[in-house]
Order: structure tokens, then sequence, then C-alpha cells
């Protein structure tokens, strides 16, 4: 099925999406004529691969289930936020707060990511080919953000158990984050992650951080680190 | 024979104890606990200290210039139907009081489910809080607001799907622009599980949405969850009380089907007590803010209007009605129905430092009456039966109270109570909700006379 948003609204597009029956012979679907516009795809439940061909605007994704969405372009701000599963995929850039607060599944961006990459995660995995902005997995939960180029100033302030994997430099760390100890064990599943994002990338050259877990109590003698 | 009392000595007069007005005693114990903590308070409950409010209103029942409504006779509606603007499938509540949202993590689960019961029975809705939507929650209520926190706990797009309407949260009237902090006493292992966290640990919840900024995004962001939800459920946009005029022109701007005002005398699970005392705008004084913002917008009635903070009697209803809202939100007053600070258990308040009455302690897990708790003994405390027969029976006393107030002013629907009803007791409620001080044509900043 290819649908024009030339000739179809993005209303029309998202009823048409939640419409299909998980019996649908439609399990491919390409979106044309994209042009930056926004909420493109939101709120699939089901196991279809979506394609969108060219650029995409704000929340494109956005609480994916299931779906397979790959983005044949650059990715505006809020790309799959709050995924609960499936896999997302950009083969461009993204803007900020990719895979926002994420539940589960997998988003992977093969370029760049901005500034609040995977904030507030819950659960996600990311794996960005390029960068990442600053503030990425900021109170991050759950889930892993793997980091193949540098990431920017405060990576993973205020975490709690996401895992942080970084090849590149870390301009600086947030608060309560700190470099933490890389196991066979934690090269092994980075390694299959990296596989199932279908990102080259030598496991071994990755570093790890985590939370320090200093900031779980709230005490008056940690408010300097705030 | 008169008395010789020359030899008596002269009663000594005990000196009069004079409390400084500055440092009173609580202000020195305030003092003495940051000096020993080095922390601020934290604390649940509502604001403490008196601000202008309701009762410094009253409204003008009919006379020769009015006339009223046969009290128990005429019929007085009551129906308020919310998100007529976009939505495909507005919700009517048989009612204009809804129950504010209070999160399951907060509340225990029996509190949660008794305020459920009561308002399907009630007619109208309840609302979900910071830790998503429960099973319990979403069974006993019919009607079931669903709120999208920057905090994002527990949200997911089948319970989107499974609510009534939306409300994205972006303040509340205890802490406008503060996250909270669920203390780790409080996160127990359902509660952690649904949020996300380790078993325990105190849980800071985001001051701001993670994945928009600023009200341009905010349009987009309601674009999505109505695309989410095929634009079926109306979506409501809640702020704290502050900079009322402009946020609330944004939040209309923004798409929003309904807007909600919190102010600054509204409950909190837990934060930092400067916030509950200092931070935003008398409940009274943000309503009229709202309403003429609504009007110079022409959205009035086509936006509606859901006014919280400090709601406690038909009296308090009536007068936001009149003011300009559609329909009011109650937490606390909500709680209080269910037991909240009542006189039992006494000990275990004592335990808390506290007493009936004064009780602020939601925050710790140990709420003497098992309202705030998740601990099963004192949660077992609470009947959801009991509390849900409470909570509507206090309910219904405002709906009553309400109506007997609207017919008395002449109004056959209680939406049809005006600014015009009312008279102010005091020069600053006169100026806040811009209605005359009672004697005079006199609206400080506004009329002569
Ligand atoms: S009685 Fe319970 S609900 Fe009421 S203030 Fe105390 S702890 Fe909170």
């Amino acid at each position: 099925m290819q649908i024009d948003l030339d000739q179809v609204s993005i209303r029309e597009l998202n009823q048409r999406l939640h419409g299909l029956s998980p019996e649908t012979n439609w399990r491919e679907v390409r979106i044309v004529n994209p042009k930056g516009r926004h909420a493109l795809a939101v709120g699939l439940t089901l196991p279809i691969e979506v394609t969108v061909e060219g650029h995409v605007g704000y929340y494109c994704a956005g609480m994916n289930k299931e779906a397979a969405v790959t983005i044949a372009g650059h990715a505006g701000p809020g790309v799959a936020e709050n995924i609960m599963s499936g896999v997302v995929r950009v083969e461009g850039n993204a803007s900020q707060y990719a895979a926002a607060s994420g539940r589960g599944g997998l988003v992977v961006i093969e370029g760049d990511a901005s500034a609040r990459c995977g904030i507030s995660m819950k659960g996600v995995d990311i794996v960005v080919g390029g960068s990442v902005g600053h503030l990425s997995a900021f109170m991050a939960q759950r889930g892993h953000l793997v980091v193949c180029g540098d990431a920017g100033a405060d990576l993973g302030d205020s975490l709690y158990e996401a895992r942080l994997y970084v090849q590149g430099r870390v301009e600086s760390l947030g608060a309560d984050c700190i470099e933490k100890e890389q196991t066979a064990a934690h090269q092994e599943g980075l390694a299959a992650l990296l596989e199932r994002a279908r990102i080259k990338a030598d496991p071994r050259a990755f570093r790890r951080y985590g939370s320090a877990r200093r900031l779980y109590h709230f005490h008056t003698d940690h408010a300097h680190a705030y | 024979m008169p008395i010789d009392d020359s030899s008596k000595p002269e009663p000594v007069l005990k000196p009069v104890l004079r409390e400084s007005a500055s440092f009173p005693r609580q202000v020195l114990a305030e003092i003495h606990r940051a000096a020993a903590e080095g922390v601020y308070a934290i604390r649940g409950f509502g604001a403490k200290r008196r601000v202008p409010n309701f009762d410094d209103l009253v409204l003008l029942g009919a006379s020769v210039s009015r006339y009223p409504l046969e009290g128990y006779r005429e019929r007085c509606a009551t129906e308020v139907v919310i998100g007529t603007r976009f939505a495909k499938k507005p919700i009517t509540l048989k009612i204009p009081i809804t129950i504010a949202g209070m999160s399951f993590g907060a509340l225990g689960s029996h509190a949660k489910e008794a305020l459920g019961r009561a308002a399907t029975q009630l007619g109208t809705s309840t609302t979900t809080g910071d830790g998503g939507m429960t099973e319990e929650e979403r069974l006993a209520s019919k009607t079931l607001v669903y709120q999208v926190l920057p905090s994002r706990y527990g949200l997911n797009p089948d319970d989107l799907r499974r609510a009534d309407a939306i409300e994205v949260v972006v303040g509340q009237g205890a802490k406008p622009g503060g996250g909270g902090m669920l203390l780790g006493q409080k996160i127990t292992e359902r509660v952690a599980g649904m949020r996300d966290l380790p078993v325990g640990i105190d849980q800071r919840s985001a001051s701001r949405h993670p994945d928009w900024t600023g009200p341009d995004d905010l349009t987009i962001k309601i674009q999505e969850l109505r695309e989410v939800t095929d634009w079926e459920k109306p979506i409501y946009v809640k702020v704290g009380a502050t900079r009322v005029a402009y946020d609330v022109a944004l939040a209309v701007k923004a798409g929003a089907d309904a807007v909600v005002v919190d102010g600054m005398q509204g409950g909190t699970a837990a934060t930092q007590d400067v916030f509950i005392e200092h931070v935003g705008i008398p409940t009274l004084a943000a309503v009229r803010l709202a309403a003429d913002a609504l009007v110079e917008l022409d959205q009035h009635r086509k936006v509606q209007l859901i006014v919280s903070g400090g709601i406690r009697s038909g009296a308090d209803v009536a007068k936001a009605l009149a003011l300009g809202a559609d329909a009011v939100s109650i937490g606390v007053a909500a709680l209080v129905a269910l037991g909240c600070n009542r006189e039992a258990y006494v000990e275990d308040y004592q335990k808390l430092g506290t007493m009936p009455g004064f009780c602020h302690h939601c925050h710790t897990g140990r709420c003497p009456v098992g309202i705030t708790t998740q601990l099963p003994e004192l949660e077992a405390r609470l009947d959801p039966e009991l509390g849900a027969r409470h909570v509507r029976n206090y309910i219904s006393t405002l709906v009553l109270e309400l109506q007997t107030l609207a017919r008395a002013c002449g109004k056959s629907h209680v939406l049809n109570l005006e600014p015009e009803d009312l008279a102010a007791l005091t020069i600053e409620a006169a100026a806040m909700a811009r209605v005359p001080l009672a004697g005079t044509n006199w609206i400080p900043g506004v009329s002569g006379g």
C-alpha cells in the first residue's frame, strides 16, 4: 500500500493505519511526500512495516507498538516518543528528544541525534550511529543508549538504571553519572544490540556509563550535585 | 471595720509573654528544623495559610429586581458537557464537580477505587495521576480522565485509548513550575513496577515534559495525542495558577478542548512546603483571569474551564461557576470525605508527630486513616465501598447546596450563575474577582463610584 501525503491528510493516513485489522494483507505501507509533516504513523499497534520516504516533522512513530517504521530521511523532534515495542529506524539525523520516555522496542538513528536523546527513557533500546547532543538520557530509568560517535554535555544527568555506551568523546557527565566497568557480559549484550540495530561497530571500543546511585535518596549533603 | 492589708506584699504580676510578629513559634520551629536537617520541609496536603478565597464573596439572592426559583419545586439543571470544541466524543457530566488527578502511589488502591465508585454513582469523572492508570481505577470509574504528566510514568497508548478524556498536565496549583517527590518509603513493588523504578528509592517527578518545551510544541503534542486516539477524546490542559491569562490563551491556541486552572490552595502528595505556601495565586483570583481570557478569545463556554484548588463547599462551587468556570475539580476535600484528618487512630497521628485536624503526612506513606498509604495494614482501614458512600454523600451535598444557591439567584441551570450575582466582602476579593465591594458599586481597578 502506498499513501501519498500530497493526496491524503495526516488524519486520513493515521485513520487508515489504525483501521487495519490484525489479519490485513497490507503488511507493507509506503508513505510518500511527508514534507516534514507532524505526527505521522503514530499509535500503530500491528506488526506492519511502514516506510516514510523523506523527512518528517515532530513525533513520527510516536507510541509505536509492534510496527517497524523506517524513516528514509531526517526526523524532527520527538521521533518514536514513548515507543512501547517494535522498531523505529531513522536513516538520517534526528532532532531533539528522540525516543523520549520510550518504554520498549528499538530505536535506531543512523546519523546524529540532537539534544536530550533518550530523555526519561523507561526501557527502550536506542542505538545512534553518530553523535548525541547535550543532556541525553536525562533522568533515564531503564534501557540502553548506545552512541557510536560523541556525547554532548551532561550525559546521563540524574540517571536511574539505564545503561549508556559511548564509543567517542563524552563532553561531560551529568549529576550522578559515572563511568562503569565494561565486563564481558556487557560487551556481549552490546554486541547483540548493535547487531539487532544493524550498526557496525566494535563493542570493545565503547565505554560504559551508569548511575552512581548517590541521589536515590535525597539528602542535603547532595544538594551541591544539582 | 476596714481591713488593713498594707502589710501584705503586692501581688507579683506575671509578665505578659509576647510572641514576635516576625518570629512567631511556627517560624522559630521551622528555623530550628532547617538548622538540624539542612533540607527544606517536604509535605503533602494543600496550603495552610489563609489567602483571599471564596469566603470573601457573597451571592446576591433574588428579591424584587431578580426573581428566585422555588427551592424544592423548580428544576435547576447541573449537567455540563466537556470537549465540545474538537473531540468526537465529548463527555457529559451530570454535575459540574469532578475529582482531580491523584496518583496511585500517592493514594492507595482502596482510596482510588472509592473515588472511582463515587464518581461513577454521581455521574462525574475521576482522574488518574502520576503513576498511570490502574485496572481497579478503570473498572471503578465510568468516566476517567487520563493524565499525561511530565514524568510520563505508566503512560501508554492503550490506556490513552481506554480513557474518556486526556489531561495534559503542565502544572499543579500546589507547585507551579515544580516537580514532585514521592519518598522512597511509598515506593512498593507495585508502585515501582508502574513507574519503572527500583523499589524504595525517592522518586522525582520532572517539572517539564520530556518532549516539548513551549506552546508551539504543545500544539503539535496535542495534535499527536489526538491522532493516536483518532480525535475522539477531549483534551484538557491543566496549569497551576500563575500567569493565568497568558497560559489559558496559549492552551486555547494549542488546541485544548478544556483548560484546568488549579489555584494555590490545591493539594499535593509531596512537595516542598515553600512551594505550597509561596508559589502561585489564589483560586479566587485565577478563575476570573481565566474566564476573562476565554471571553477575550470568544471561547468562553466553548473551551470549558475547570477550576480547582481548595474547593470545599457548594458555596465555593457556586461562586466559581458565577465567576465563569464550567466545572470545578476537588482533590483534598474528596480525601477529607474519605476520612483524611478524621478523629480516629489518634495514637497513629501522634506517632507521626501530629493530631487529627493538623495532619499533612501524606508523603510518609503512614496515613493513619488508610488513604495515602501503600501499607496493607493501614490501607485496610479504608473500606472502598464505605469510602465511596462518604464521597458520594459529600459531593451530593455540594450539589444540593449549589442548586439551592443558584435557585435563590433565579437560575434554572447552575451555569447561568454570573459575576453579577456576586459581591465582595473585602477590597482584595473585590479587586481579584472583579465584583463590587458589598454595599458599593466599586470594583477596585475597574470602576469609580
Ligand atoms: S490523614 Fe492521611 S490523607 Fe490526610 S493528611 Fe494525614 S496522611 Fe494525608
